[in-house]
């Protein structure tokens, strides 16, 4: 016989309904990734103890780490789960991968949830350059190799919502624009055209919800798939908002 | 006047360009998309974009060239005017791109920096990491989300578009499109659509495309009357790593960089490929190909690979093909340039690709064929009228088609970093021309009966509710794998019409299960059950049209390659001999080409005995030649052809004297 994995999915039907467990017994193949996993429900969506159920809703795009959709919790750590290979998952805990939606963002339905919150992060912050028009006007500026390699890592981050899941300041009570918005304010601030905006940017980062209200527990960084340097980006914002505190109360 | 409205569909790269550049012309958009339009595609794209430049033009490139490089490796298969236009859009799109704030490499000038892709002689390439397509997106999203915040785009994302709404004179004034979550249908009436859907690959069940690429837009549209042409191409990119849920993608870029395919000489060797010595190694394409080597174009590079691994039964291992793409000599400053996609291969396969050759296969990848479009040549220049409400217009007035979903830059075989171009591109020339088509426009969107709306919404209603009812004993998607599997063993890289056949048989099949499949969801909130088993009915529809028009097709061109109507390559030791092959090789080139240098046209019959045509390729710049890239031992044939040019040309001329003096 075949070998079998257990999958245990913490299901929701609707924005309002309470939560409840399903177990699954999948075949084994080898090379399999969680979104395989998903798939393979789809197909069969029958459940260990209750018989036939419904198809697992879930994000899901690239399954190559890249168009961020796919975050959710397996097996209690927040990440991607096109990257999370079965194998490994195995490795940790042999008896069973265990899948739940984050938290931070209201669930849509079972492992789907609503990120608009980043998106709207994301125009607080302005997080683009204020080009004059679409029309020819030459190349950009011009940038030394060293400035791509730093502002690389920061246009690499996927709105995938990871470090808001991990970050404790992130909750109900809060209304922090997360470490993601505030690591795309520093790349614009940055950028040599981006700058003009600055001080728009840094209204943002100093008003409510901005950067004071983060902690510095520096969870988000250790989960980030991207590897971006969010608590680089965190501290220079941290720098950047005195300097802009400081001006605008003396009106310099 | 009510002010004008467009709806786009899709927001990857192509989407995103147009919205933007209509919402700066003032124009307000509605952009619809299944996701969130930052995770459309796009975000795939590794490894960059290709446009004239500085750099090579030092050493004596073009735009001509560009578009030579693009017809050549197109197979001649497309109108040379749009192709034109976009090769000279070229570099001012890079500038604008780079003006949004994409990190490209640069040089220590601080310039950007390219690489070289396949089918050219010149590092064409600007790329930011081994992530430009996602790059490029970002840049464009960020503009379009500068303009939600204005109020000029709308942007509904989770929505799927389900049909275009055609009044009763046949023109297009909106969409019916479904809330993911909610699942209300809704009509979103506009004066324009611009379809920017994107590809199809889902149709082969796995492939290095995105799970959205399923091709249902443009399936709707197909029914709903707007021509499918050249669907028959497929692209199979010769690089990407098989996984059991997609078939992952090694860009192109780790060959522009330096990275070498080889198999052992000796079959299924099982020794470590790092301590198999050189002159154990058979570099195929670089033995086959000294000119281009491991750059040749994506479908021979395809076939050479297919060619060794089957025919010559080289595969590196016994029970599974594939052939070793090695990055192991090349410096670890190369690396870092092509980081993106080596963490894809490290973490989707556990080995360090620096150390150790990856080992591929090839893949379906990209559909050059795709929705109809026109286009206004200019007399002048030889490329577009722009401005004109032609270009992109498809046969149903009021309806574009751009991006992977139009069929009109990549003929035959697209080149690498080619599509990036194209999608910018024609989202940036679509623009003006929908503005030019609604300022001609008598009627408006707003003028319409509110009741040709409502009923389109209850048509789409209706359907949804069937399908949703439905409870019959087939698995949609146990009939998505057995179509994928048919596909991809029969109109991929090497095709017979016995074999196509037995493909066309399937769907037939297929189509009949499809009517009684069973929903595994029948709930109305957030069913994604019923937006895959939907797409999969036009799956079915698309597939039977690319595999018609393979069938139909009895030559070889581009992607396209069918033995039985192969033309046998010259091989006699004999010069004399040789001479004489080589010119009836030449003769039957001509042939193929009278018959075939045409697109292949297809329109919807409800019945699916779709109504093939086809269409006369306007190939004003640059005349169709044989296509060896400089393979070895197909000189000679280069040779004939260029002789049997000059002559003719010499003939025209004195024709036009012999004119001139009568
Ligand atoms: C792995 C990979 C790497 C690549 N690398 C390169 C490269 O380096 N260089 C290059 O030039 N090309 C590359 N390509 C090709 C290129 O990425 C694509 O051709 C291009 O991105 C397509 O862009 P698009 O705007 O047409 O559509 P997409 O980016 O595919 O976007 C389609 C949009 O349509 C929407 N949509 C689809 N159906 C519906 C519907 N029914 N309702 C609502 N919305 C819908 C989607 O939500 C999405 O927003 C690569 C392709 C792949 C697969
Ligand atoms: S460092 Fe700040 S943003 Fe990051 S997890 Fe901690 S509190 Fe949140
Ligand atoms: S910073 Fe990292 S974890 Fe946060 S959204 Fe971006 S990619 Fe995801
Ligand atoms: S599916 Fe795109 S990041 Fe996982």
């Amino acid at each position: 016989m075949s070998k079998k994995i257990n999958v245990t999915v913490k299901r929701q039907d609707e924005q309002n309904s309470g939560s409840r467990w399903e177990k699954f017994s999948l075949d084994y193949e080898s090379g399999m990734n969680v979104t395989t996993l998903l798939q393979r429900i789809a197909a069969n969506p029958v459940t260990v103890d209750a018989g036939e159920s419904t198809p697992v809703a879930y994000d899901a795009c690239c399954l190559e780490e890249v168009c961020g959709a796919c975050s959710m919790i397996i097996n209690g750590r927040v990440r991607q789960a096109c990257s999370a290979l079965v194998d490994n998952l195995l490795q940790d805990r042999p008896d069973q991968i265990t899948l739940e939606p984050m938290t931070k963002f209201p669930v849509v339905r079972d492992l789907l949830v609503d990120r608009s919150f980043m998106f709207n992060g994301l125009k607080k912050v302005r997080a683009w350059v204020p080009v004059d028009g679409y029309f020819d006007r030459g190349p950009g500026p011009k940038m030394s190799p060293h400035q791509q390699e730093d502002q690389y890592p920061l246009t690499e981050c996927m709105t995938c919502g990871c470090c808001v899941e991990a970050c404790p300041q992130i909750n109900d009570r809060s209304s922090f624009i997360g470490p993601h918005a505030i690591s795309q304010a520093i790349l614009f601030n940055e950028h040599p055209v981006g700058q003009f905006e600055e001080g728009e940017r840094m209204k943002a980062i100093t008003g409510v919800g901005g950067i004071g209200d983060c902690g510095n527990a520096q969870n988000c960084v250790k989960v980030c798939p991207k590897n971006i340097p969010l608590t680089r980006s965190i501290a220079k914002a941290g720098k950047m908002a005195t300097k802009f505190v400081f001006r605008n109360f003396f009106g310099t | 006047m009510a002010s004008e409205r467009v709806v786009v569909v899709g927001g990857g790269l192509a989407g995103l360009a147009a919205s933007m550049r209509l919402a700066e012309a003032g124009v307000s958009v509605d952009l619809i998309s299944m996701v969130p339009v930052k995770r459309s595609h796009s975000v795939c794209a590794q490894g960059g974009i290709n446009s004239v430049n500085t750099a090579t033009r030092e050493l004596g490139d073009s735009e001509y060239l560009h578009l030579d490089d693009t017809v050549y490796g197109g197979a001649f298969l497309q109108h040379q005017p749009p192709v034109k236009e976009m090769c000279d859009w070229g570099p001012r799109i890079i500038d604008l791109m780079d003006r949004l704030g994409v990190a490209f490499n640069r040089t220590n000038e601080g310039n950007r920096d390219q690489r070289r892709f396949g089918g050219t002689m010149y590092k064409r390439t600007a790329f930011a990491g081994a992530t430009t397509g996602q790059q490029l997106l970002y840049a464009l999203d960020e503009q379009c989300r500068r303009w939600e915040v204005d109020g000029l785009i709308r942007k509904h994302e989770y929505w799927e578009f389900l049909g275009p709404i055609l009044d009763d004179n046949g023109v297009c004034r909106g969409v019916v499109a479904q809330d993911m979550f909610r699942m209300d249908i809704r009509a979103f009436p506009a004066d324009a659509v611009v379809m920017a859907n994107g590809g199809c690959g889902l149709i082969y069940g796995r492939s290095t495309m995105s799970l959205i690429c399923t091709g249902g837009a443009a399936g709707r549209c197909f029914k709903a009357g707007v021509k499918y042409a050249n669907g028959e191409f497929i692209q199979v990119h010769p690089t990407a790593v098989p996984g059991t849920d997609k078939l992952r993608l090694m860009s192109e870029s780790a060959r522009g960089e330096g990275g070498r395919v080889w198999v052992p000489k000796k079959p299924h060797d099982d020794r470590d490929p790092m301590s198999i010595p050189e002159g154990e190694r058979y570099y195929f394409l670089e033995e086959r190909y000294p000119k281009y080597g491991n750059l040749v174009p994506r479908d021979i590079a395809t076939r050479e690979i297919f060619d060794v691994c089957v025919n010559q039964k080289l595969s590196v291992e016994q029970d599974r093909l594939c052939v070793y793409l090695d990055l192991t000599h090349l410096p670890s400053s190369t690396h870092k340039k092509l980081e993106g996609i080596l963490a894809i291969y490290e973490k989707f396969q556990a080995t360090d690709p620096r150390v150790k050759p990856m080992k591929i296969f090839p893949a379906v990848h990209y559909s050059m064929g795709g929705l109809w479009c026109d286009y206004e040549k200019n007399e002048q220049t030889g490329g577009l009228v722009l401005g004109s409400p032609r270009n992109h217009q498809s046969n149903v007035p009021g309806l574009f088609v751009i991006g992977e979903a139009d069929y009109q830059y990549h003929g035959g075989n697209r080149l690498g970093a080619n599509s990036l171009l194209s999608c910018i591109f024609t989202g940036m020339i679509v623009a003006p021309s929908v503005e030019s088509y609604m300022a001609a426009l008598r009627t408006r969107a707003s003028d319409m009966p509110t009741s040709m709306f409502d009923q389109e919404q209850a048509r789409h209603k209706t359907h949804c509710d069937a399908l949703i009812s439905g409870n019959g004993d087939e698995n949609p998607y146990h009939i998505h794998d057995e179509l994928g599997d048919s596909m991809t063993r029969n109109v991929t890289v090497v095709r017979y019409n016995k074999n196509i056949e037995q493909t066309l048989a399937k769907i037939d099949e297929l189509d009949e299960r499809y009517k009684r499949i069973r929903l595994s969801d029948k709930g109305n909130w957030t069913n994604q059950n019923l937006s895959f088993s939907r797409a999969l009915g036009d799956m079915l529809v698309l597939a039977r049209v690319i595999a018609r028009g393979a069938m139909q097709r009895d030559e070889c061109r581009g992607a396209h390659y069918k033995p039985d109507f192969a033309i046998t390559a010259p091989d006699a030791d004999d010069p004399a001999t040789l001479r004489q092959q080589a010119i009836k090789w030449c003769d039957a080139f001509q042939a193929s080409n009278d018959q075939w240098l045409k697109s292949t046209v297809c329109g919807y019959r409800p019945d699916g005995d779709h109504e093939f045509g086809y269409e006369e390729v306007d190939t004003s710049l640059v005349p169709a030649r044989p296509r060896t890239y400089g393979l070895k031992g197909a000189e000679i044939i280069e040779e004939v052809w260029n002789e049997r040019m000059k002559k003719k040309s010499t003939e025209s001329a004195a024709d036009t004297q012999a004119v001139a003096n009568a």
